[in-house]
C-alpha cells in the first residue's frame, strides 16, 4: 500500500471537523475532572472541620465527596464512549471519502 | 540448607500451583513469541477485556494491596486518597495517552515522541526517562516483596528477593510480553477474589448492616486495645496536626502526582500496544476502569474493618505498625489459615506480575529505542536483533534490581522509590507526550528540554525533601510530593524549549501525519494474523 497523502486528509474539512469535535468534548470534561478531582485533597486538607460533619449517620462529607470521585470517574468514562462512538463514525466516513477504508 | 530454613505451608503450596500454571503459559508464550511483533507486543492480538485485566494487574501493587489497606488501618481516611487518586488518573489516559498511544506508536512510549523530531535525542532521553521510572519502580516492588515474602512464607529477605527476581526473568525472557500479560490477567482475577471476599467477611462480622459497619470505625478502637478514633475523619496523616504546616498542600501534590502520574508510567503504557487497535485499547481502559474503581473502594472495607477487628497486639511488630501485613492477618483472623494462604499467594503473585511488567517495559525500551534506533539509527543489524538485546537487557536489569534490592535492605522507604517513579513519570513524561500530539510548533529541543527539565526537578526536589537524603529535619524542600512544582517546570521546560529555540520546519510538516496517524488510526501497526 502507498504512503495516505497525510497533508491532504489534514487539510479536509471533515478532519478538522473531526479534531474540533473531540477539542469540543475533552477540554471542557478534562477541565471537569481535574477540578473536581483537586477539589477533594484542597478541601480536606484546608478546610477539615466542614469536611468532618456527618451526612448519613456516621458517614461525613470528607467520605463521601471521595466516593462520588469514583462515580464521576466511571460517568465521564461512560460519556467519552458515546462521544468516541460517534467520532468513530466521523473517522469512518472520513477515511471512506478519501478511499483508505 | 536453604530448604531447612522454612517448612512447606499452605500459603507455599498456593504459590507454588501459581508458578506451576504461569511457567507453562510462559512454556507456550515461548513457541509463539517469534519475531518483535510477538514478543515485545504479543502479537497484537489481546482482547479488550483481557488488556483490561491486564492493565489493572499491572497496576494494583503489592503497594496498593498491602500497603494501603495497612494505611487505611492505621491513618483512617487519608490512606483511602491513594485510592481515589489511583482511579481518577486513568481519565487522563482514556482521554489523551491510550488511542493516540496505539494509533502512532509501535512498541513504545519514544515512538510516539519521537515521531517528528530528531529521532535520536528524544529517544535517548525517553529511554532514560523510561529506565529510571521502572528501575525505582522496580526497587521499590522488590524490597517490598522480600519483606512480605519473609512475614507470608517465611523464606528470608535475600532468597526471597532472588527467588521473585529469577521467576520473573524466567517469564519475561522466555515468555515475553505474552506470558507478562497472562501472568497480570490470572493474577488480577485472583486479587479481585481475594479483596471481595475479604471484603464480604468484613461486613459479615457486622451483621451485613452499612451502617453497623460505618458506626464502628467512626469509633474503632482495635478490639478494644486502643482509645477509641473516628477513622472517617480526615487528617492523620496530611493534616496540620500530624504533619505541620506544610501537610495540607503535601496532599494537593500528592494528587496532583497521581493524577498525572499514570498517564506517564511506561508499563502502563506499552499494555496498549498488545491490543489489535485503537478502539480495543479504549475498551481496555473502560474494564481496568471498572475493575480498578471496585478494588479500590474495596480497600477502605478491608483497611477500615481491620482497625475495628485486630487487636492492636495483632498487627503490630514490637512498636512498629506493621503495615504491610494488615490484610493478610486479617484474613487469616476472619477466613482462616487456608484464607490466609490465599491472600498470602495473591500477595506473591502480586509481586511477581508487577515486577515482570516492569522488567518487560524498560527491557523493550533500551532495545528498541536506545540500541536499534540511538546507536544503530534505526535499522536492525540482523534479523531478530532486537528481540535477543531486549533478552539480555532484561536479564541484566533483573539482576541489578535484585543486586540492588539486597544491598539497600529491607530498610529502605518504599513509598519513596514509588513516589520517585509517579513523580517522574508525571513531570517527565505526560508534558512531552500533549505536546508532541497536540502542539504543531514543539519541536526537538523542547522535547529534550521537557524530558530533562521534568527528570531533574522531580529528582532533584525528591532528594531535598523530608523523605530526600537529608532527613525530617535538614529537609530544604519541605513537601515529601515534589508534584505540585514538578509537574509545572515540566511542561514549562517543554514550552520554553520549544519558544527559545529556531522554528523546525520538519517536526512541524510532520505534526499533520502525526495528527492524521493519531486521531484515525490510519497506518497504524496491525495485529498479526488479523
Amino acid at each position: 500500500m502507498s504512503q495516505p497523502d497525510w497533508n491532504r486528509i489534514a487539510a479536509d474539512p471533515d478532519f478538522a471537523a473531526l479534531k474540533r469535535a473531540k477539542k469540543r468534548f475533552l477540554i471542557p470534561a478534562s477541565l471537569f475532572f481535574l477540578a473536581y478531582y483537586i477539589a477533594l485533597p484542597v478541601l480536606v486538607g484546608f478546610m477539615p472541620a466542614t469536611m468532618k460533619q456527618e451526612v448519613f449517620g456516621r458517614v461525613n462529607w470528607a467520605y463521601l465527596f471521595a466516593l462520588s470521585q469514583f462515580l464521576m470517574s466511571w460517568i465521564l468514562a461512560w460519556l467519552y464512549i458515546r462521544a468516541a462512538a460517534k467520532w468513530d463514525k466521523m473517522e469512518h466516513a472520513l477515511l471512506a471519502k478519501l478511499g483508505h477504508r | 540448607m536453604l530448604l531447612a530454613a522454612f517448612t512447606f505451608t499452605p500459603a507455599l503450596g498456593m504459590f507454588v500451583a501459581f508458578v506451576a500454571v504461569t511457567l507453562v503459559i510462559t512454556y507456550f508464550s515461548a513457541q509463539k513469541a517469534t519475531g518483535s511483533a510477538a514478543y515485545f507486543a504479543a502479537g497484537r492480538s489481546i482482547k479488550g477485556w483481557q488488556n483490561g485485566l491486564a492493565v489493572a494487574g499491572d497496576y494494583m501493587s503489592a503497594a496498593s494491596f498491602l500497603g494501603i489497606s495497612g494505611m487505611i488501618c492505621f491513618k483512617g481516611y487519608d490512606g483511602f486518597m491513594y485510592s481515589v487518586g489511583f482511579l481518577v488518573a486513568y481519565l487522563t489516559v482514556l482521554f489523551f495517552v491510550a488511542e493516540p498511544l496505539r494509533n502512532a506508536g509501535k512498541y513504545t512510549m519514544a515512538d510516539l515522541l519521537a515521531y517528528r523530531m530528531s529521532p535520536r535525542p528524544v529517544r535517548a532521553m525517553a529511554s532514560l526517562s523510561t529506565l529510571t521510572v521502572s528501575t525505582f519502580y522496580m526497587i521499590a516492588q522488590m524490597v517490598g516483596a522480600g519483606g512480605i515474602i519473609k512475614g507470608l512464607i517465611g523464606i528470608e529477605f535475600a532468597p526471597a528477593v532472588i527467588g521473585v527476581g529469577v521467576l520473573m526473568l524466567v517469564y519475561v525472557v522466555f515468555g515475553g510480553m505474552l506470558a507478562t500479560t497472562w501472568v497480570q490477567i490470572i493474577k488480577a482475577i485472583l486479587l479481585m477474589a481475594g479483596a471481595i471476599t475479604l471484603s464480604v467477611l468484613v461486613l459479615k462480622h457486622h451483621g451485613y448492616s452499612f451502617g453497623a459497619f460505618f458506626d464502628a470505625v467512626s469509633h474503632a478502637d482495635y478490639a478494644g486495645t486502643a482509645p477509641a478514633k473516628n477513622l472517617l475523619e480526615p487528617g492523620m496523616k496530611y493534616g496540620t496536626a500530624a504533619a505541620g504546616p506544610w501537610g495540607p498542600l503535601d496532599l494537593v501534590s500528592l494528587g496532583l502526582g497521581l493524577v498525572l502520574g499514570t498517564a506517564g508510567l511506561p508499563h502502563i503504557l506499552v499494555r496498549f500496544y498488545t491490543v489489535p487497535d485503537a478502539k480495543t485499547a479504549r475498551v481496555s481502559v473502560i474494564w481496568a476502569m471498572a475493575i480498578i474503581g471496585v478494588f479500590y473502594i474495596l480497600t477502605t472495607f478491608f483497611g477500615f474493618g481491620a482497625a475495628t477487628i485486630m487487636a492492636k497486639s495483632e498487627i503490630m511488630a514490637g512498636a512498629k505498625e506493621n503495615t504491610n501485613m494488615v490484610a493478610p492477618l486479617l484474613a487469616q483472623k476472619l477466613g482462616g489459615e487456608l484464607f490466609f494462604a490465599f491472600i498470602s499467594a495473591v500477595a506473591f503473585a502480586t509481586i511477581l506480575a508487577v515486577v515482570a511488567g516492569l522488567t518487560m517495559s524498560a527491557s523493550t525500551s533500551f532495545a528498541h529505542d536506545f540500541y536499534t534506533n540511538v546507536i544503530h539509527h534505526g535499522k536492525e543489524q540482523s534479523p531478530g536483533e532486537e528481540v535477543r538485546v531486549a533478552r539480555i537487557t532484561a536479564a541484566v536489569v533483573g539482576a541489578a534490581s535484585i543486586g540492588l534490592a539486597i544491598y539497600l535492605g529491607p530498610g529502605v522507604n518504599a513509598a519513596f522509590l514509588v513516589g520517585l517513579a509517579f513523580a517522574v513519570a508525571a513531570s517527565a513524561n505526560l508534558p512531552v507526550i500533549l505536546f508532541s500530539v497536540f502542539w504543531s510548533r514543539f519541536n526537538t529541543a523542547g522535547a529534550v528540554s521537557g524530558l530533562v527539565g521534568g527528570l531533574v526537578s522531580s529528582i532533584g526536589l525528591i532528594l531535598i525533601s523530608p523523605v530526600g537524603m537529608f532527613g525530617k529535619e535538614g529537609a530544604i524542600f519541605p513537601l515529601e510530593n515534589p508534584g505540585i512544582v514538578s509537574i509545572p517546570v515540566g511542561f514549562l521546560s517543554a514550552w520554553l524549549g520549544t519558544l527559545l529555540t529556531a522554528r523546525d520546519p520538519q517536526a512541524e510538516a510532520k505534526f499533520a501525519e502525526l495528527s492524521v496517524r493519531a486521531q484515525t488510526g490510519l497506518g497504524a501497526e496491525t495485529g498479526g494474523g488479523h
